[in-house]
């Protein structure tokens, strides 16, 4: 059995196995909202990979702390409500050192591509470090779950990382970009400066959220979201759960919180059943694999109605989710379940590769057939140059790791098969493109930014994304337009604005510089 | 192609824009504002939106008292989007030198009918007990306060529109003598121009004596309480009013959400937008001197702007020489926030002949020989 660890939690003992995240272990405590917006509504965590900021919490006397990215330790005291009280003892905190590294190849993002990337590039004598905001390497699609071992092929990549003599980098969030080969992230132990010959951006995707009354209520999450969460720790078994959305992600999602003991109740597809049996046909004759796979979750996921052609309209509940109201377009019926998993495809994380100003199309980094971006010595690989899954990333990542290394000839040789990747990423956008009725969803009083709690109402007389930030407030909180930026992009076609550093909200010491 | 004619068209609703558009449509003239982009969306949204007297010479103690009343009346007006806060305003002596200083501005006020009050430094570590321990005492003005500059634009002008102004997305092309030809083709015949565009006011009269003063804030998440007051150090003069090309100055501001607004950075000669890493280290060292409990606290952002300067430190308000019928009201440097509504009364001034409390001469563009004899 799991060690387990005692912690404080709004002033009461909660003993929690080890290695869970704090989110996780607020979300086996029933009724313990992780925050309280700014308009006064109760919150809970959305989507489960330090990126929407709803499960901030003071954590050991700290404000705003990303509970999601935090593992538990003994003694920890977690607040969710906010606090008046300060940490005062900054003076260890302020003497600080920057930590300095150098590289000939730092790799941001430790998912399948940037680790193949690392074990690459380290395999043909490069300097690398490997470098993200997580705890645990793996990403998203290999993140690491407290009471499961990692997946045959997923520990084979893992452990040829370890073996490598690739550096890993933990809990590093890149927040500025000084000047050309130069980064500045957080990490738990102070600020650290990293320059590096070539940098390689493996920074990956998040979740899509599309705005409907009730999505702001705690037990609405992300799909990928709620998957990361449970790895994390969140007891799932027996809980009533609807996947709804679009993509294959749903299947995974399904598959995966099944295997934890939860009550699935259907799957809501928004595409349309036409667009799916095409999708399949597809598959069948250029990627027969991906029909072995798909075969798989179809038998495991057997008796569970999968809805084409569904989506949820509305989260009903008192302070938390009780119940979703779906629709197929013509029907429209109400369903009781303790969480809806709800994610409406994936976007690429484009603030670094945008910092840096690398060239952004359609929302992805540009990238020619080396990988590289428009800016000199810096590449993208993975899900910034395109949605389109596992063998992709790692593909990629092998080129880019032999590219960094001069090794030209071996990246030639593995480029044919990623034009073929790219014509899953096509297929796969065209498939799960986002149907208009969702654009309908919102009413006047649904929250389009979290952060801030604006309202549908506020934006849509709004002209322009700017003109919205300033009246409004739209995108000016902690996740910095993140969620919101993706949503309103969808409804009212505005772009995703400028960024700047920093790119991730830093402790204020951070920004201070220094030898 | 559409004409309209107007009394006065101001053009920019910045700040300034704005609160001169709201004053004109108030004193029932017929308004036309021209705004090419967001309003209060320019040097406007880089302010701070602090409300606040300075007393670097007469004129400005003048102007910036006289605003900062007009400010205090219209605060039971404002909707909440402008989130006006009296939170007072707290000058930082850091020794004794600074602490005569002090003791010179409370005099000043305090004459002058301000109420302000000196502290020692039990009193600034009771006021702001986040500040470092040993600093040497301090002035609080408790009647200061805090607007959110973009918010109070589009305040100011919806006034003026409910006063039957109108607004025209565009950005004025041409002049022949008051007719504007807009950028959407459509031209607009003025009584009187009002060119409250900040620096751009020299794209077309370029013998203004404005250079761009870049600056930088930084923005953090919210922590309600940990600041009170407005919080400035006594260097802030010097770095306001300084012909540095370089300069930082403690400048914290608590927002009525929880936030906290830092500052203070001013440039010469730069014009890239861009936030540059080296100036955000010297403003947050600098407020480290004085807060060292910031260190931990959460940034979520950071930008810059551009204030247009004048060499003293005072606006260009009033008729420009060799332009017929157009008025200027611009180079607020950093105080345009507090100063539009002063300077929305001494356009009126101009404009109608209507009496101000103001001394016009003082703000007059031909005190600088260069517009004089342009």
């Amino acid at each position: 059995m799991d060690k387990r660890i005692a912690l404080t939690v709004n002033d009461e003992q909660v003993n929690a196995p080890e290695h869970c995240t704090v989110a996780a272990v607020l979300l086996a405590s029933p009724g313990v909202a992780t925050r309280v917006s700014v308009t006064g509504e109760a919150r809970g965590p959305l989507c489960g990979m330090g990126v929407c900021f709803e499960c901030r919490v003071t954590i050991d006397g700290e404000a705003h702390q990303r509970s999601c990215q935090i593992p538990t330790s003994d003694g920890m005291v977690v607040a969710t409500r906010g606090t008046d009280s300060y940490p005062r003892e900054y003076e260890q905190y302020l003497s600080e050192q920057i930590v300095n590294k150098a590289y000939d190849v730092l790799v941001i993002g430790a998912g399948p591509a940037g680790i193949a990337t690392a074990v690459t590039a380290a395999q043909a004598g490069q300097r690398v470090a490997v470098l993200s905001d997580d705890p645990h390497i793996g990403g998203q699609i290999w993140r690491h779950d407290h009471a499961k071992p990692l997946g045959r092929f997923a520990a084979d990549w893992r452990d040829r990382l370890s073996r490598s003599s690739a550096e890993w980098i933990a809990s590093a969030s890149v927040f500025a970009s000084p000047k050309p080969g130069v980064l500045l992230a957080e990490t738990p132990t102070g600020p650290m400066r990293i320059r590096a010959d070539q940098i390689v951006l493996a920074c990956g995707a998040r979740e899509r959220f599309v705005p409907f009354p009730g999505w702001t209520l705690p037990g609405v999450f992300g799909a990928g979201g709620l998957q990361a969460l449970v790895k994390a720790g969140m007891p799932i078994a027996g809980q009533r759960v609807i996947v709804a959305g679009t993509g294959p992600l749903l299947l995974a999602v399904a598959d995966y919180l099944r295997s934890r003991g939860a009550n699935i109740r259907f799957i809501a597809e928004q595409t349309s059943r036409v667009k799916l049996a095409r999708f399949a046909g597809d598959l069948l004759l250029r990627e027969p694999m991906k029909i072995v796979e798909a075969a798989g979750f179809a038998w495991r996921l057997r008796g569970i109605p999968f809805r084409p052609n569904c989506w949820p309209t509305r989260a009903d509940g008192d302070s938390r989710l009780q119940s979703a109201t779906l629709t197929d377009g013509s029907r429209r019926w109400t369903e009781p379940c303790d969480a809806l998993a709800c994610g409406f495809g994936l976007v690429a994380n484009t603030e670094l590769p945008r910092l840096l100003g690398c060239a952004i199309e359609h929302g992805f980094v540009c990238v020619d057939a080396d990988q590289r971006t428009s800016v000199p010595n810096v590449f993208a690989i993975g899900e910034l140059t395109g949605i389109g899954g596992l063998d992709k990333a790692l593909l990629e990542g092998e080129i880019a790791g032999h590219v960094v290394a001069g090794r030209f000839d071996l990246a030639a040789a593995l480029q044919r098969r990623r034009t073929k990747a790219f014509g899953f990423v096509a297929r796969l956008a065209d498939t799960f493109a986002l149907r208009d009725e969702l654009r309908q969803l919102p009413d006047a009083k649904t929250i389009v930014c979290r952060c801030e709690d604006v309202t549908f109402e506020q934006l849509r007389t709004q002209p322009d994304i700017r003109t919205a930030k300033l009246h409004t407030r739209i995108g000016m909180g902690p996740c910095q337009g993140r969620i919101c930026g993706c949503a309103t992009e969808f409804l009212f076609g505005w772009d995703a604005g400028s960024v700047r550093s920093p790119i991730f909200p830093v402790a204020m010491k951070s920004l201070a510089g220094g030898e | 192609m559409s004409a309209a004619t107007c009394d006065v068209a101001v053009l920019g609703a910045g700040i300034v824009g704005a609160a001169c558009a709201r004053a004109l449509a108030m004193a029932g003239l017929r308004v036309a504002i021209v705004e090419r982009a967001t309003i209060g969306g320019g040097a406007t949204a880089a302010g701070m939106g602090h409300v606040v007297v300075m007393d670097d010479s007469d004129a400005q103690f003048a102007l910036t008292r006289r605003s900062q009343q007009l400010w205090d009346e219209l605060s039971s007006q404002l909707r909440a989007s402008v989130e006006y806060v009296q939170a007072g305003t707290l000058w930082i002596a850091v020794d004794d030198e600074e602490l005569d200083t002090v003791r010179a501005k409370h005099a000043y006020y305090t004459s002058r009918g301000i109420v302000a009050e000196m502290l020692n430094a039990d009193g600034v570590a009771r006021a702001e007990p986040n500040l470092r321990p040993g600093l040497a005492g301090g002035l609080r003005v408790p009647g200061e306060s805090v607007i959110y500059p973009p918010c109070a634009s589009l305040w100011l002008v919806n006034q003026a529109i409910e006063r039957n102004a109108t607004l025209h997305r565009a950005e004025a092309k041409r002049f022949d003598r008051t007719t504007i030809e807009l950028s959407d083709g459509s031209t607009l015949t003025a009584g009187a121009i009002v060119h409250a565009t900040g620096i751009g006011a020299t794209r077309f009269m370029p013998s203004l004596p404005i250079r761009p003063r870049k600056g930088h804030l930084v923005i953090t998440d919210r922590y309600p309480g940990f600041a009170r007051h407005q919080i400035v150090e006594l260097g802030y003069i010097k770095s306001a009013n300084g012909a540095e090309n370089e300069s930082v100055a403690f400048n914290l501001q608590p927002r009525k959400t929880g936030q906290m607004l830092l500052g203070s950075s001013r440039q010469y000669d730069v014009t890239d937008g861009a936030v540059q890493p080296h100036m955000v280290e010297r403003m947050v060292a600098r407020a480290f001197e004085y807060m060292p409990a910031l260190a931990r606290v959460s940034v979520i952002r950071t930008w810059t702007g551009f204030r247009a300067a004048t060499p003293d430190s005072l606006p260009l308000i009033g008729p420009m020489p060799g332009w017929p019928g157009h008025f200027v009201a611009t180079g607020h440097e950093g105080l345009g926030i507090t100063t539009s509504l002063g300077t929305a009364e001494l356009v009126v001034t101009h404009v109608t002949g209507q009496r101000s409390s103001l001394d016009l001469n003082a703000y007059l563009p031909t005190r600088f020989a260069e517009v004089a004899h342009g």
